[in-house]
């Protein structure tokens, strides 16, 4: 690819496959959430669902891409700090260009992870009786949160004043999983907890992709998830698209 | 025939409450090398960011290239290139990609040809292949400066190029933008330390409290410098020494 786009994405993955520590790191600890909720909590978990390594699938791939965006954060800190950032922008090049590459990275390496930690589950047990047409939906609202969730990490890594200021964002991020269906059923939590993880993001998003990968009856939630996902996106590309047009004068 | 390749006037530029650039002017004729010379905190980098598109000033009519810094910014940007403070390399990359990647971000329609001239030129020849991160400070500051010259920008902005670095690589460092006077491009530089700017410039100006307080050649400041004392060795004024004297010469006038 020769557009500047294309170029500067090639740089960023250059940056990946050079270090692919990132990309192991990102899959490595869902991986070991994989095996320690099948293996060691799987027994005491009542779930209804005939494996609980396909209950718990859908909230792992989550936390992978949560905890995956943090790098993007971090490379953007690192471009602005370490004066890259400066040069771009000071160079005649198109710079809505400079922000798409690393939002470009970050689908791609996320969905490498992902990838990876999908076929774990598959030596896990993992089974699922989805179609093609199912996988693509899948494919579509994970793609649509990685969207998301990216450009709420341009935010901190365009505005951070330090490497841990940069990623310190996707910690709640990571825990709000844990606070939803992705784990247990939200009618085992008390109420207000309960009130608290039907009504946020996560559960319909993991309550979706259930519903596709596992003939599950649809109900509301792949709306509510795909509103949730596109009103998180407008409204983390609109401030980042802000503070980056801010910062580049 | 000289035509002014800067032209700064009446430039303001305050943070909340830290007027850092109260009324500086100052013009750079073409292919000139022409050093702004400051103290730690003076401004040097906010004026380099706001001649290089990276931050608005408060008032002032600017110019790069007869183009208005805030209204042309992309014409600006089409006739310069940035040096910054600190090496804007990628460590991960080698020397050779990083030249290739900028090359290419310009459209330059042979890059790798261009990379390996450059290369060859910088003497990053025998480490070209190697990780940029994995450099001495003084080749990361080549390679930086190498990126800065494709495209044959016609304006370069250096800013602070040899601060941190040690006295071999500044030598170096030296070297390499003396070879860069006489190709044509216009140099402004940035520096903390007269030597620096005696070596490099054609033309000084200095910047003392938001203001530039006096601009000349080197033969034509020195008129206005306090004498080198008589130690155990000859010392050179400090610069703080130079501002005072300066600005009690103008008093008197
Ligand atoms: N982005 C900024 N926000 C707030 N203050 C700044 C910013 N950039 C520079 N300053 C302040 O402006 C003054 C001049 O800084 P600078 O231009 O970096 O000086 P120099 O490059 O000569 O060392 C300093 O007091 C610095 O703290
Ligand atoms: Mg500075």
């Amino acid at each position: 690819m020769t557009s500047t786009t294309g170029v500067l994405l090639g740089r960023l993955m250059r940056n990946i496959t050079r270090s692919p520590d990132t990309i192991i790191t990102v899959a490595i600890t869902p991986i070991m959430m994989l095996l320690l909720f099948v293996y060691v909590f799987g027994g005491a978990i009542e779930t209804g669902s005939s494996s609980y390594v396909n209950y718990l699938l859908p909230g792992i791939l989550l936390i992978t891409i949560a905890s995956g965006v943090a790098y993007t954060s971090l490379r953007l800190f690192n471009d602005v700090k370490g004066g890259l950032m400066a040069r771009f922008l000071t160079m005649p090049i198109k710079r809505s260009a400079i922000l798409w590459a690393h939002v470009l990275t970050s689908l791609v390496s996320n969905s490498i992870a992902v990838a990876v930690v999908i076929l774990a589950a598959l030596l896990m047990g993992f089974r699922s009786n989805a179609g093609i047409l199912e996988w693509l939906a899948v494919a579509g609202i994970l793609g649509l949160f990685m969207l998301a969730v990216t450009w709420v990490a341009i935010i901190p890594g365009l505005t951070a004043s330090s490497m841990e200021g940069a990623t310190a964002y996707s910690y709640p991020l990571i825990f709000l999983p844990f606070v939803s269906s992705a784990f247990v059923p939200t009618e085992t939590m008390p109420t207000a907890v309960r009130i608290f993880a039907d009504n946020q993001p996560v559960t319909s998003i993991v309550n979706s992709i259930r519903v596709l990968l596992y003939d599950e009856t649809v109900g509301n939630d792949i709306w509510v998830a795909l509103a949730w996902c596109i009103a998180i996106m407008v409204f983390a590309y609109f401030i980042a698209v802000n503070v980056f047009k801010r910062q580049a004068r | 025939m000289k035509k002014i390749a800067i032209g700064v006037e009446g430039l303001k530029k305050s943070f909340k409450t830290n007027r850092v650039l109260v009324d500086v002017d100052f013009d750079v004729q073409n292919g000139e090398i022409f050093a702004l010379l400051g103290s730690n905190g003076s401004g040097k980098t906010t004026i380099v960011n706001i001649l290089s598109t990276l931050m608005k000033p408060d008032g002032g009519k600017i110019e790069v290239c007869s183009f208005d810094v805030l209204l042309q910014p992309d014409q600006v940007r089409q006739n310069i290139s940035l040096t910054g403070q600190f090496s804007a390399i990628d460590g991960i990359l080698t020397g050779r990609e990083n030249l290739i990647m900028i090359a290419k971000l310009r459209r330059i329609s042979n890059p790798a040809q261009t990379a390996d001239k450059l290369l060859a030129k910088f003497s990053l020849a025998d480490a070209a292949n190697r990780r940029a991160e994995k450099y001495s400070g003084g080749m990361k500051r080549r390679l930086d400066i190498a990126m800065s010259l494709i495209g044959s920008p016609a304006v370069i902005f250096l800013d602070e190029p040899t601060t941190g670095l040690d006295p071999e690589s500044r030598l170096e460092v030296w070297r390499t933008i003396k070879e860069l006077a006489g190709g044509g491009a216009t140099i402004l530089l940035t520096t903390q330390h007269l030597e620096e700017a005696e070596q490099l410039a054609d033309r000084i100006a200095i910047l003392h409290d938001g203001k530039i307080i006096t601009t000349g050649t080197l033969t034509e400041l020195k008129k206005m410098f306090p004498p080198a004392k008589v130690e155990f060795v000859e010392k050179q004024p400090t610069l703080e020494e130079i501002f005072l004297a300066i600005i009690r010469k103008k008093e008197e006038l």
